[in-house]
C-alpha cells in the first residue's frame, strides 16, 4: 500500500515535466548516505593530499621514483625535488643502465597516520556505497531519478541546459530528488564513473589485491598510471565537489540544507 | 505484484549481505593480532581480516623480466655502521669488514632445533630468483631481481612448531618487525642475498634481507639479524612498526 502511494506520487512528478514543485523529500537511506559519503570524502581529501606531498611525482607505467623521470611533479611540499642522493652505482655493465642511490634527506613523512586513515576512510565510504548502489539499483532510486532519460538527452535540450547554467540561471531548489538534466549527469558520472574508477584505481595499488587479481594492474598500465589515475579522478571529483556546493547556494542554501538533513 | 517486488528487494540484500558476511565469518582469523588499539589501527585490522577472509591465501605476484629492472632508490636505513651510537653500529661495521664471513643468522623461538646459518649455508639450500615490484609506503616504485632461499627452507630446516603463528625479524638496524604465518610460508618470500645479479648491495640491506612481496616494501626488512618464531603476537616495542604509528599489515 505504501508503495503504490509513494509510485503514484513519482508518476504525477514526472508528468509535470520536472518543473513542478516537488512533492517528495529525500529518503532518509539517501540523505544518510550523502552525510557519509560527504565525511568519507573529506577525509580522504585530506589524507590523499597527505600522502602524495611525500612523494609529490607521477609517473605512467609499472615503476616510477626519484631516480627515473617523472610524468608531473607537483610543487606541494618540502619533498619536491629536495635533492640530497648520494653518488649514484649503476647495478649493471651498461653505466646507462639501472642505477641504485642511497637517500641522504630526511623528507616529510606523515604517512604512518595519513595511510592508515585513508584505508579507514576507504572502508567507511565502500561500505555504505557498496548499500547505496544495491540500493538504488534494486529500488530504482537510479532508473527514476538519476539516470538521464532518453528523451532528456536530445542535443537542443542539453544545449540549453548548458547555457543556462553558464549564465548561472539555476532552477531554485525542489527540496527532494527532481533533477536537473547537468545534476543527472553529473551525478551519474559521480556514481557509475569516477566513484568506481577511484575504487579500481585504489585496489590495483594494492600488492596483496594484485597478487589475486593481476587484471587490475593490465587495465591501467601497471600501478604507477592507476596512481596517477586516482590522482587526476580525484581532481575531477573535487571539481564536481565545488560546482556542487556552488549550485547549491545558487538554487537555495537553506532549503537544500534541510532537504538534505531533515527532509522537510 | 508490487508488495512481491518489495519483498524480493528486501531478501537480496539480507542474502547478499549475509551471504557475504558468512563468507568473512567463516574465514576469520581465529585470533586477529592485537593492534586495534586505536581508531586508525582498527582500521588496518579491518583490511587485515577482509584480505585473510577473501582473497585466496597463496596467489603470486606478478614477476617481471630482466628487461623491465629499473633504478631502485635506497631509502630508509642505507648503512646501520654508518651512523655513531647505532645499535648494533660496532657489530655491523666488523662484519662488513670481514664480508660477512662472521655472519650468522640466528632462527630460535617455537621451533624444534634453534640454530644459526652462515651466508654459505643460506647459499646452500634450495635458491629462488625473483623479478619483482617493490611498492614503497611513500608513493614511489622500483622493479629488482632478488635471489634468495625461501624462508620457508629456513623454517622448515629448523623445525617450527605447530603452535607457532608469527615470525618476528630483529635487524642490525636496531628495527624489529613480524608477518603472520601465511605471508612467511609464501612461496615468494624470501630471505635475499643477492640484487640484480650481485651480492646484495649495503644500501639495499647486506647481507642478506627479507622480501615480503605481498605487501608495502617496509616490510621486507634489510640487514637480517635474528629470527624468531612465536605463537604470539609482539609489536616489537619502542623500535617496532605500531608504536612507531606504522601500519603492522600492509597488503593494503
Amino acid at each position: 500500500m505504501e508503495l503504490a502511494s509513494k509510485r503514484s506520487t513519482r508518476v504525477e512528478v514526472e508528468t509535470a515535466s520536472g518543473q513542478s514543485t516537488a512533492v517528495r523529500p529525500h529518503a532518509r537511506w539517501v540523505r544518510t548516505s550523502h552525510w557519509i559519503v560527504t565525511v568519507s570524502f573529506l577525509t580522504l581529501a585530506f589524507t590523499g593530499v597527505e600522502i602524495l606531498m611525500v612523494h609529490p611525482r607521477l609517473y605512467w607505467g609499472v615503476a616510477g621514483n626519484e631516480l627515473t623521470p617523472a610524468l608531473l611533479e607537483l610543487p606541494i611540499s618540502r619533498n619536491y625535488r629536495h635533492g640530497g642522493w648520494d653518488k649514484p652505482t649503476p647495478f649493471f655493465a651498461d653505466v646507462d643502465g639501472p642505477i641504485s642511490a642511497s637517500r641522504t634527506f630526511e623528507i616529510f613523512n606523515q604517512n604512518g597516520w595519513g595511510r592508515s586513515l585513508h584505508f579507514l576512510a576507504a572502508w567507511c565510504l565502500v561500505l555504505p556505497g557498496a548499500v547505496y548502489l544495491f540500493a538504488g539499483i534494486l529500488g530504482g532510486h537510479f532508473r527514476s531519478y538519476i539516470w538521464p532519460r532518453a528523451g532528456e538527452l536530445a542535443p537542443r535540450h542539453f544545449w540549453r541546459e548548458v547555457v543556462d547554467h553558464l549564465h548561472l540561471r539555476i532552477p531554485p531548489a525542489t527540496g527532494g530528488p527532481h533533477y536537473g538534466l547537468l545534476q543527472k549527469c553529473s551525478y551519474s558520472t559521480v556514481v557509475f564513473v569516477a566513484a568506481p574508477l577511484m575504487v579500481m584505481t585504489g585496489l590495483a595499488m594494492s600488492p596483496a589485491v594484485t597478487a589475486a587479481f593481476p587484471f587490475l594492474l593490465d587495465i591501467f598500465g601497471g600501478y604507477q598510471s592507476a596512481r596517477t589515475i586516482h590522482f587526476f579522478t580525484f581532481v575531477a571529483l573535487l571539481l564536481f565537489l565545488f560546482v556542487h556546493v556552488v549550485m547549491v547556494v545558487k538554487s537555495g542554501f537553506r532549503r537544500q540544507i534541510r532537504a538534505m538533513t531533515v527532509g522537510e | 505484484m508490487k508488495t512481491t517486488k518489495l519483498i524480493t528487494r528486501r531478501r537480496a540484500i539480507i542474502a547478499g549481505l549475509a551471504s557475504v558476511g558468512g563468507v568473512v565469518l567463516s574465514r576469520y582469523p581465529e585470533d586477529l593480532p592485537p593492534t586495534h588499539g586505536n581508531l586508525l589501527r582498527m582500521g588496518d585490522t579491518l583490511t587485515y581480516a577482509a584480505h585473510r577472509a577473501l582473497l585466496p591465501r597463496q596467489s603470486l605476484v606478478r614477476e617481471y623480466t630482466s628487461k623491465d629492472i629499473t633504478s631502485f632508490p635506497a631509502t630508509g636505513t642505507t648503512d646501520p655502521g654508518a651512523r655513531e651510537g647505532a645499535p648494533f653500529g660496532d657489530a655491523y661495521r666488523q662484519l662488513r669488514s670481514g664480508a660477512f664471513a662472521d655472519w650468522r643468522l640466528s632462527v630460535e623461538g617455537r621451533v624444534a632445533t634453534p640454530r644459526t646459518f652462515s651466508l654459505a649455508e643460506l647459499k646452500e639450500l634450495p635458491s629462488r630468483t625473483q623479478i619483482t615490484r617493490h611498492t614503497c609506503e611513500e608513493g614511489w616504485t622500483a622493479i629488482g631481481q632478488w635471489t634468495g632461499v625461501p624462508l620457508s627452507q629456513v623454517l622448515d630446516a629448523a623445525g617450527i612448531l605447530p603452535t607457532a603463528r608469527f615470525v618476528v625479524f630483529h635487524a642490525f638496524d636496531g628495527w624489529i618487525d613480524s608477518i603472520d604465518l601465511l605471508d612467511a610460508l609464501h612461496p615468494q618470500t624470501i630471505l635475499a642475498y643477492g640484487m640484480n645479479g650481485q651480492d646484495l648491495p649495503i644500501p639495499h640491506g647486506a647481507p642478506v634481507r627479507l622480501r615480503v612481496e605481498r605487501q608495502l616494501g617496509y616490510k621486507s626488512m634489510k640487514y637480517l639479524q635474528r629470527i624468531v618464531v612465536t605463537d604470539e603476537f609482539e609489536d616489537g616495542g619502542e623500535v617496532g612498526n605500531i608504536q612507531n604509528g606504522w601500519a603492522w599489515y600492509t597488503g593494503i
